[in-house]
């Protein structure tokens, strides 16, 4: 692990501050990503700023109805609110698809969201890609490369790293918003929707958010009712990242909303696939994957997505 | 495993900035003041620092388990945190929970059942048995929880799932299980 300094922020607005003010500096809240890649030296600051202590770390209900929860949130306490469980239990489903006990306890809503890809290219210093070191090329890509965990829609010839947040795709389908503040002082409001980007020719810019900027709350419109529910599926029954999942919320006409995990550089939704619910799985992933362009490797995970969401809207009507 | 941090060939900390924090921290009940690099982790603060080597490295990246403690009542990985982000935090390592003299309930039902085989996992493994109990007894879903709206079930399929973040080499599970569940069976938990 490279050197680094390191400080305690007392507030937000002072993290968002100190961050605009030395160069090369990284928040740390759960540290269970960062910590990861600084070992590795994928990620090297010089400078952490340690945004624990900082009274981001409750759930409030807002005068809508819905629910702002603090970006220092543990997954665990997320998964674990009564109001979370009752009113939005895909988010809690989600949650605990995810990662191990251990580290739910560390791991924050604000970098549950922000969490690096875990393509095993970006997580090796010794071959290229284009997320790690712009411009060296993308080693997925490349002749006789393993591809089955990666994404099949949203890639580019740069790269087809997944985004591999569970949580991120329950806050996709809920509509969650993202609330941040600005090294100015400035706060400003992302829907999770707008938060990530496609990797296009600059699959190292991942998020819409401007140097500094810091997440401080995610917040939850009213609850919506329906038959919630995360599957998801992977190469072992627990402990692992999704080959595929399928965040759903379905109302009792038929009609509802759909995400999909783990099958491309953002968590996956279109609206007129959400319309082509009561048609059934097959016509909503018709919309939902229409210009795949999946690897010989990963191709399985077009039939998988349908068959999991089949499966999903089957358990609905029951 | 182990590897010593070489400063000499580290890039230089933010201009103006130390490389070293003071940080104050209780483990097992005894207070530390201590001033460490910024790279250290609690993993290595425990193993190299205090010579507390029950807590073992594993791949020291969060996937197997062989580092898990207590901080503040919760299970974590210490390989995955920085000793200096822990101020004022209580830490409680295999060491805390009990003695070769003084077993604790879990340490004994491990080796009446033996619930280990190298022993290198167990410390993690034992660590997590009991927060596992704790965080049923709390109320907390896993994913295998059928209904969120009531009370966790005390059972095989929900520690199974709940103990999936510690690894062992040896296969020694089914062992485990059976320990776990005899103290879940003794503290009265409902099943």
């Amino acid at each position: 692990m490279k050197a680094f300094s390191y400080e305690r922020a007392s507030s937000p607005a002072d993290a968002a501050a100190r961050a605009a003010q030395i160069a090369n500096a990284r928040y740390i809240a759960g540290g269970t990503n960062l910590l990861d890649l600084m070992k590795l030296q994928i990620e090297a600051p010089s400078h952490l700023i340690d945004v624990n202590g900082i009274g981001l770390d409750r759930i409030e209900e807002t005068a809508e109805g819905g629910l702002r929860i603090g970006a220092l949130v543990r997954n665990t306490d997320l998964a674990a609110d009564p109001r979370v469980r009752r009113d939005y239990p895909v988010l809690t489903r989600a949650l605990v698809a995810g990662a191990s006990g251990q580290l739910r306890n560390k791991a924050t809503t604000a970098g549950n969201l922000l969490q690096r890809t875990r393509c095993v290219y970006f997580y090796d210093p010794n071959m290229p890609c284009n997320k790690r070191v712009p411009g060296s090329g993308c080693s997925a890509l490349a002749e006789g490369a393993v591809s089955r965990q990666l994404a099949v829609i949203g890639t580019s010839d740069a790269c087809i790293a997944t985004h591999p947040s569970d949580m991120a795709v329950a806050m996709l389908v809920l509509d969650a918003v993202v609330e941040t503040v600005l090294p100015s002082g400035e706060t400003r409001v992302i829907p999770v929707a707008d938060l990530h980007v496609l990797p296009g020719d600059t699959p190292h810019i991942e998020t819409t958010l401007r140097p500094g900027e810091l997440v401080t709350a995610v917040t939850l419109p009213p609850p919506i009712g329906g038959k919630q529910s995360y599957r998801k599926v992977r190469d072992r029954a627990s402990y692992a990242f999704a080959l595929v999942s399928v965040a759903a919320i379905i109302q009792p006409d038929g009609s509802g909303r759909i995400a999909l995990g783990g099958v491309a550089p953002k968590p996956w939704r279109r609206d007129d696939a959400d319309a082509a619910l009561p048609k059934g799985a097959t016509a909503v992933m018709e919309r939902l994957l229409a210009g795949a362009r999946p690897t010989e490797d990963n191709a399985f995970k077009l039939l998988l997505a349908e068959r999991a969401l089949a499966a999903t809207l089957a358990e609905a009507k029951e | 495993m182990e590897r010593v941090p070489t400063p000499q060939t580290a890039s230089p900390p933010a201009t103006g900035a130390a490389a070293t924090s003071p940080v104050r921290l209780t483990i097992n009940g005894m207070d530390q003041a201590l001033t460490l690099d910024n790279r250290v982790s609690l993993l290595d603060l425990l193993r190299e620092h205090l010579h507390l080597t029950g807590t073992k490295k594993g791949c020291d990246h969060g996937q197997c388990g062989a580092c898990t403690v207590i901080v503040n009542g919760r299970r974590i990985n210490s390989c995955l945190t920085l000793a200096v982000m822990h101020d004022g935090d209580e830490v409680t390592t295999i060491e805390g929970i009990g003695t070769p003299d003084h077993l604790d309930p879990m340490q004994a039902a491990f080796v009446a059942h033996d619930g280990y085989q190298c022993g290198y996992c167990t410390p993690g493994q034992i660590c997590s048995a009991r927060a596992v109990l704790e965080e049923i007894a709390a109320g907390i879903p896993s994913h295998v929880t059928g209904d969120l709206n009531a009370p966790p079930p005390l059972s095989a399929e929900e520690i199974r799932e709940r103990m999936s973040g510690n690894l062992c080499r040896c296969g020694a599970y089914a062992n485990m299980l059976e320990a776990i569940l005899e103290v879940a069976d003794t503290q009265g938990l409902p099943a």
